[in-house]
């Protein structure tokens, strides 16, 4: 294919008499509003008009736009501008920090699709042996089939099996078993012996059984590793999106945007009002207030101005401000933190999951029970070819296709229903370590409460005068302006913009009317004295002649935070709450909430610390938190979650990430991880049943190939249907066991 | 039972047929967009200035 490219631009360029080829760069950009097909036709065709553009390809699925283009003529943030004019946000794609796969989807669908074929056309040959057993079919010809079935069978399970092979090699060689040992052994053992009898032309040939073993093997692990794929597509459109760019003011006085990876240290920034800090940095002009709540969990803004050292990720809330950024490795916050991460990240350790849990009971019991047949038909005097063709039966019979595909199918039918409500499971072992939990600790900021400051609901305001300060207020992109506007519209105040008003920086807003000048703005500015403490997070709002009115602010929990606590509690799970917020306002939301366990003013190794000592009393903890002082928590936790508006680092620590305002997502997710345990263990339960209904026989030599085909396929297909309950079924919030040994 | 002889190959010959169609399609990015193919399929406009956007070799 990439052949065919260079020779049409060799071709081009020959024709043109030129020996300039024009570079290629592509880029994957996501895009999250592509929702229909027009849409898809909208960004292609204007991409398809910006100069430098070769080729643009719209993802409705993957929500991504692939663009190849010149890089001399246009750059990603031209192509990113050109989408936007289209209406659509763009950013360019970050990839997720990626875990090793044992297998990926594009490795295994070409096999899926052969391990098909070979299964069902084996099938048609065995179906017509088997018939033939009633019928007049003589041995030659039982023989040609086989030999057909041999034919297609050996290479299609070598090349189909390799998943298999590979991973039962690398747990052989670690000296551990998994799953894949007893498939691999079946497989291969039932391929080996029917070969032999094949060319002996006896009756005991289980090729069919092999091939169709690995087709729904793999079926399953196709399925289980697309909605890995999925979920892991949407966690990476979620963080380019927030990934930073920053304005750059060059040394000539030019200015230009870059994306924040690309910055160096030494570049001078400029933050505008309202915009996020792509980088560590120090103030070299301009007085502001930061909003630290991603980092910290403060909630109240702290005024910088030169020389202050400040932090990427946080906001720049009141008057742009001039930055020089530093080297990352100086910042001693993010190397703590990374230092604290990779300290929780051990004191996790190594989780052993439920399927690998049971194949170390299984598999040893399996080979033993081989073994033995092989060693009871030998003692009671048959020979060696009836012992060992019994003894092969038998961990045919074993081989756990229904066991393998016990967790898969349960995990997919519940990671599919998390991700049709926003949540997105991305740790491969995450839902059982979330079915697990019986604590649940929380962070504050940004996770039981919104993050950003809204209007206080316990004041009595005026609609005329909200109206009024709102009309100002829509002028400015401070977060407190920006919520009162926002509390305007949701109480459904109509309000009309003011023209002429005046923003100073640090002060707030003056608008100067007939009757005098109308200030909206802090206590200060607007020639008010402060008494209560609480009235600091506030805005005044001074009009001629009248006294002023205060507006104050808070950091307001989540609509559903009480309902979600309460049934948390009711469900036995013993809450905590801790932040690196103000210890009063801490305190005052865990007093909203009914949560008895809190502390505030903590810091990220003191949170560390309260998960160990967690787990010291034997608790099994699901940290919840999104700022950058969770990160170490969120790596520690048994489980982890986190908003989809946290801090980068910490979405990534997360197990999973849930999207939009409501807290219940917490719930929702707990419910069927614990549902989806359960389910799995019942799965186990019917795999079992089978087992204990067909070993028996095998061991006494009844199984013939024709039983062994209907078992295999029977036990499969019931525990994958019991797993595809799980997508429709009504959940409720079961009772966790009190404190667990 | 001499029809066997070609009733077999002729069988298999289709099946891999369907198969080598399956490879292909795989190969060629057609499952790369489930949703989005769908709705190209009912788009009236012809194909994008140039077939400026027919899949990309990657």
């Amino acid at each position: 294919m990439e052949g065919a490219v260079t020779t049409a631009a060799i071709a081009n360029g020959a024709a043109d008499g030129a020996a300039v080829v024009p570079a290629r760069e592509t880029q994957v950009f996501t895009a999250p509003e592509i929702m229909c097909g027009g849409c898809l036709k909208t960004i292609e065709s204007t991409l398809a008009d910006t100069p430098g553009v070769f080729n643009a390809r719209a993802n409705l699925s993957a929500r991504r736009v692939t663009v190849t283009f010149d890089p001399a003529v246009t750059s990603p943030e031209i192509v990113i501008a050109a989408i936007k004019s289209a209406g659509f946000s763009a950013a360019p794609l970050i990839e997720g920090r990626d875990e090793v796969h044992a297998a990926r989807v594009s490795e295994l669908m070409p096999r899926v699709g052969v391990a098909g074929f070979a299964a069902a056309n084996i099938m048609l040959l065995s179906v017509s042996v088997w018939s033939g057993h009633a019928s007049d079919m003589d041995d030659s010809m039982k023989t040609l089939f086989h030999w057909i079935s041999a034919l297609i069978a050996l290479p299609a399970i070598a090349y189909a099996g390799q998943p298999f092979f590979k991973s039962a090699y690398a747990a052989l060689s670690a000296r551990r078993l998994n799953m894949d040992v007893p498939i691999s052994l079946g497989i291969t053992l039932a391929t080996a012996m029917s070969f032999a009898q094949t060319m002996r032309g006896t009756d005991h040939v289980y090729f069919d059984a092999a091939a169709m073993l690995v087709f729904f093997l793999l079926i399953g692990r196709l399925l289980d590793e697309s909605m890995r794929a999925r979920t892991r597509s949407a966690a990476e459109n979620l963080m380019s999106l927030k990934a930073l760019t920053a304005t750059i003011l060059d040394k000539d006085g030019s200015v230009r945007q870059i994306p924040s990876r690309n910055l160096e240290p030494g570049m001078t920034m400029i933050i505008a009002a309202g915009e996020r800090i792509a980088a560590d940095g120090i103030v070299v002009d301009g007085t502001s207030e930061i909003d630290e709540s991603l980092i910290t969990g403060e909630t109240l803004p702290k005024v910088v101005s030169r020389g202050t050292r400040v932090h990427a990720g946080t906001l720049n809330a009141a008057s742009p401000l001039r930055v020089e950024t530093t080297a990352t490795e100086d910042n001693t916050l993010l190397a703590e933190l990374s230092r604290l991460m990779l300290a929780g990240e051990q004191t996790r350790g190594r989780y052993v999951r439920l399927a690998d849990r049971a194949a170390r009971l299984y598999a040893p019991a399996v080979h033993l029970l081989g073994l033995s047949t092989l060693i009871g038909w030998l003692v009671t005097g048959h020979g060696w070819e009836v012992a060992l063709t019994n003894a092969i039966a038998v961990l045919i019979i074993t081989c756990p296709c229904a066991l393998a595909l016990a967790v898969p199918a349960v995990q997919v039918a519940a990671i599919s229903r998390l991700f049709g409500q926003g949540v997105l499971v991305k740790a491969a072992d995450g839902l059982e370590r979330l079915s697990e939990v019986d604590t649940i600790v929380f962070d504050k900021t940004g996770t039981l409460s919104l993050g950003e400051p809204s209007l206080a609901l316990d004041q009595p305001i005026d609609a005329d005068v909200l109206a009024r300060a709102a009309g100002l207020a829509v002028m400015s992109r401070h977060p407190y302006a920006q919520a009162m506007v926002r509390a305007a519209r949701a109480r459904g105040i109509a309000f009309e913009p003011q023209l002429g008003v005046a923003e100073i920086p640090g002060s707030g807003l003056s608008l100067v009317t007939p009757e005098g000048e109308e200030r909206l703005g802090s206590a200060l500015f607007t020639g008010v004295t402060v008494t209560d403490p609480r009235q600091a997070a506030s805005l005044w709002y001074a009009r001629p002649g009248r006294a002023a009115i205060g507006f104050r602010f808070e950091d307001r929990l989540r609509s559903d935070a009480p309902e979600t606590i309460a049934a948390l509690q009711a469900a036995g799970y013993q809450i905590e709450i801790l932040s690196g917020d103000r210890p009063d306002a801490v305190a005052d939301a865990a007093t909203a909430l009914g949560v008895a366990i809190f502390k505030g003013g903590v810091r990220p190794d003191e949170k560390l610390a309260r998960l160990a000592a967690l787990k010291q009393q034997g608790r099994v903890a699901l940290m919840v938190g999104d700022g950058l002082n969770d990160a170490p928590a969120l790596a520690a936790g048994h489980a982890s979650m986190s908003p989809s508006a946290a801090a980068d680092i910490s979405q990534n620590a997360a197990d999973a990430v849930f999207q939009g305002e409501k807290l219940g997502a917490v719930v929702e997710t707990l419910k069927v991880a614990r549902r989806a345990h359960r389910m799995a263990l019942e799965n186990f339960g019917i795999a079992i049943l089978y087992n204990i209904a067909f070993v028996p026989m095998a061991v006494m030599g009844y199984v013939t190939p024709l039983l062994a085909a209907i078992a295999m396929s029977t036990s499969s297909i019931l525990v994958t249907g019991n797993a595809l309950r799980l997508r429709s079924m009504k959940l409720k919030l079961d009772r966790v066991a009190g404190k667990q040994e | 039972m001499t029809s066997l002889a070609w009733l077999i190959p002729a069988a298999l010959f289709l099946g891999l047929l369907g198969l080598a169609a399956f490879l292909w399609a795989l190969k060629n990015g057609q499952f790369e967009d489930l949703e989005g193919a769908g709705w190209r399929a009912i788009d009236d406009a012809p194909p994008g200035p140039q077939g400026k956007s027919k899949p990309e070799p990657d």
